[in-house]
């Protein structure tokens, strides 16, 4: 308990002293300013740009046409990732014959790998030969994560930009969070998993003999390069099927720390890096300080159900000091796996490295909640924290309209243009989530893939939307969510729930970057104060508490209360 | 968007090649040359004969061994999962109180340690905690022929504490200490003999 605690202090503490420095960094990088890695990387800068016809310097994008990068880009990515899955029987690196993927689930992993989902209906080591995993999965890895904080970055020079048409060359971006961020960031991360255990190997599954003389087939893989990205990357796809539990993926209380920082890392980054390039270090503060009062709200409540346990087992000859340690892995205990949970669903990540299926009630509904308030409690690299900032504008507007006053935020006028597109944003969780989850849990084929009977059943269909939506790809992995019905729904969610997101955020970005920068006066309502913070997370709760409660109350909620009366289904 | 086909395929091109092929392949060769033992899955050989891996559990039946916990995998190194059961789960209820049951008529101690009823996540968990290995102490002892004291000496010989003090909980690998166990007590002559070197890699780096 006492060492769960201090855990959870010294986590924060680093992830703050290393995404501050980072989100500077990064400042650096999208300002196009001189970095220590420039002298090595602006030759292959410039090779990536002139390949692509880049010119270096004058290059800047309207709006609409850096959208139609994004997807342009996002669409030859797809393709090609869905070829190398259905085509993987007769590629290369495919020690163990695993044939191509049927069609559905091609297109479910192709989606899910290009929006930054990660969302598995795969299982990894029984499914994905080596080429798929490095050339196919890998590769998306990087690039849906660069597309992210390339839209990031975007985003925010449109707060910035003074009667401007531009707001940056997706391109540049692109090349520039790969090689300056993501890359460096992964070759010494992947190196130090492989020293504390995570293989790297392009060799057949090994097979041993056990000690009481079994046979035992266990899987190997180029491991330690994808898990790098995954985590970096807010990816969360894992090499194997259990994904982060299995001791190859994480295979120390160790790794476990540093995979846990590496989820966090770079969207911890961005709100500093905000305030570096708005120029105004105490508007990045503030929205990092909101981020991380829902984190410890999130946490508390995940780890205080976890480390009770399960009261089924009260009248069980069963010691339970350990908590409830269904689905948990010795070596993290409650405390790390509650951590884990509340920062891979905080982050789009979607990595778990415990069962969520088998939480107690609340400890799921705490990283359910993240996902679905849109995750922009850190959230996705870059994804996050355009997220956050629709709220930001949301907020100024709601506080705007209290006092009868045009709300500005940074100096720009919000109006109603920008509302508006906001609020359409906003429309894309209900519709993931309450529309397709009650679809799914109405339509009979779509109804056969719950596992578990009783309230516990609905949670399974609302957790698989709110992910799928959310971009963040962890699961109740009871859900047998390998059918065509839901490789085809949760792949529109996933697509709904990233690009309703982008090309709205970028008109916003637009729309704010041609607009004139007013002084503040008297008038203004600071957004660095600890009055806009309890604000932003006051409608932040109030949206997401309206829209989901009556959901969560038949789903977890219920369960709850059963579980409390020791009843089972 | 037509002037953007041209990049987009370009650009997917170039990135493939350099985080699809040159960078795994690069760590694969890094990783080779300075991590050998760990690339390759730290396996454990004794008598030159692969014998698993410290990082998966196998699984162990005999009274004479210390038990992992069970695995929905079955214990199948190649198709990792959890049991994914629900914490109110009818199927959980009585799989728990089945095991406890069992558990508890194999053992002499009692309570049982929640770990060794519950399925881990990835069903590969290699340790159990170290109150489970003390729980399975009185029975080992007794089909080995062994005292109880030099049993339990070998379970805090194996205990893996917080790392750094800190991090982490502590934990037993189950095939370290059935190797430890076969060193000190032979279980079955003579192809268990010791003598030969275990290779025994330390987890915990």
């Amino acid at each position: 308990m006492a060492s769960d605690i201090l855990q959870f202090i010294l986590y924060c503490v680093l992830l703050t002293a290393l995404a501050w420095p980072l989100g500077l960094y990064m400042a650096s990088v999208f300002n196009g300013e001189r970095t220590f890695l420039t002298p090595i990387l602006a030759p292959v800068e410039g090779l990536f740009a002139s390949a692509c016809g880049v010119d270096g310097q004058k290059c800047d994008q309207h709006w609409t046409r850096y959208a139609l990068s994004v997807l342009a880009f996002n669409a030859a990515g797809w393709l090609m990732l869905y070829a190398v899955l259905r085509l993987q029987g007769v590629l290369p690196w495919n020690p163990q014959g695993l044939p191509g993927l049927s069609p559905d689930l091609a297109f479910n992993t192709a989606v899910s790998f290009v929006t930054n989902t990660n969302w598995q209906a795969y299982g990894g080591e029984t499914t994905m030969s080596y080429f798929s995993q490095m050339v196919g999965l890998t590769v998306q890895n990087f690039v849906s994560a660069a597309t992210g904080i390339a839209v990031g970055a975007a985003v925010i020079r449109g707060f910035f930009g003074r009667e401007t048409r531009g707001i940056g060359n997706f391109w540049i971006d692109l090349i520039r969070s790969v090689l300056y961020v993501l890359l460096p960031l992964s070759i010494l991360f992947g190196l130090f998993l492989v020293w504390q255990g995570v293989p790297q190997n392009l060799t057949h599954y090994v097979d041993v003999t056990t000690l009481e003389g079994a046979k035992q087939t266990i899987a190997q893989g180029p491991a330690a390069s994808q898990i790098a990205i995954k985590q970096l990357g807010t990816n969360g796809g894992g090499f194997f099927n259990a994904n982060s539990a299995v001791p190859y993926e994480n295979p120390t209380p160790l790794t476990n720390f540093v995979e846990m920082l590496a989820i966090l890392l770079i969207p911890a980054a961005f709100p500093f890096m905000f305030g570096r390039m708005v120029k105004d270090m105490r508007q990045g503060i503030a929205i990092f300080a909101a981020m991380g009062i829902l984190f410890l709200a999130a946490l508390g409540l995940t780890y205080g159900s976890e480390i009770q346990g399960n009261p089924v087992y009260a009248e069980m000859p069963v010691d339970q000091t350990a908590g409830n340690m269904e689905g948990k892995e010795v070596r993290f205990g409650v405390g790390n796996s509650a951590l884990w949970a509340s920062a891979t669903t905080a982050a789009s990540n979607g990595s778990v490295n415990a069962m969520h299926d088998s939480f107690t009630p609340l400890g799921a509904l705490a990283p359910m909640l993240q996902m679905q308030i849109g995750e922009v409690v850190f959230g996705g690299v870059g994804s996050g924290f355009y997220g956050m900032l629709l709220f930001v504008v949301l907020t100024v507007f709601i506080a705007g309209l209290m006092v009868g006053r045009t709300p500005e935020y940074l100096g720009k006028k919000i109006e109603a243009r920008e509302v508006k597109l906001a609020v359409i944003t906003f429309l894309v969780m209900p519709l993931g989530v309450l529309v397709f989850g009650a679809m799914a849990a109405v339509i009979p084929t779509a109804l056969a893939s719950v596992q578990d009977a009783g309230p516990h059943g609905l949670s399974e269909i609302l957790y698989a939307y709110s992910s799928g939506t959310g971009n963040n790809g962890s699961a109740f992995a009871g859900f047998g969510a390998n059918t065509p019905y839901h490789n085809t729904m949760i792949g529109i969610a996933m697509l709904l729930g990233r690009y309703v997101f982008i090309v709205p955020m970028l008109a916003i970005a637009g729309s704010l970057a041609a607009k004139k920068t007013v002084p503040a006066s008297a008038g203004t309502f600071p957004t660095h104060s600890p009055l806009f913070v309890g604000l932003l997370v006051a409608v932040i709760l109030i949206i997401g508490g309206l829209t989901f409660f009556p959901a969560l109350a038949l789903g977890p909620i219920a369960e709850h209360t059963a579980m409390l009366a020791g009843q089972t289904f | 968007m037509l002037s953007q086909i041209r990049p987009a395929l370009v650009m997917i091109t170039m990135m493939t090649l350099l985080t699809g092929v040159a960078y795994p392949l690069a760590m694969t060769g890094v990783s080779q040359v300075l991590f050998a033992d760990q690339a390759n899955g730290s396996l454990l050989t004794r008598e030159g004969k692969a014998i698993g891996s410290t990082l998966v559990a196998q699984a162990f039946t005999d009274p004479g061994y210390f038990q992992p916990r069970p695995s929905a995998a079955n214990y199948d190194g190649a198709s990792s999962t959890g049991s994914n059961l629900g914490p109110t789960s009818a199927a959980l209820r009585q799989r728990i109180g089945a095991d406890a049951t069992r558990l508890a008529s194999e053992n002499p101690s009692m309570p049982v340690p929640v770990d060794l009823v519950t399925t881990s996540g990835s069903g590969l968990d290699p340790d159990i905690s170290p109150a489970a290995a003390s729980f399975q102490v009185p029975r080992i002892a007794k089909a080995r022929g062994l005292e109880s004291g030099q049993v339990q000496r070998l379970v805090w010989e194996n205990v893996k504490g917080h790392t750094f003090g800190l991090l982490g909980e502590p934990r037993v690998n189950v095939l370290a200490l059935n190797l430890a166990l076969d060193a000190v007590a032979p279980r079955r002559a003579p192809a268990t003999q010791p003598g030969e070197p275990v290779a025994v890699n330390s987890t915990d780096r």
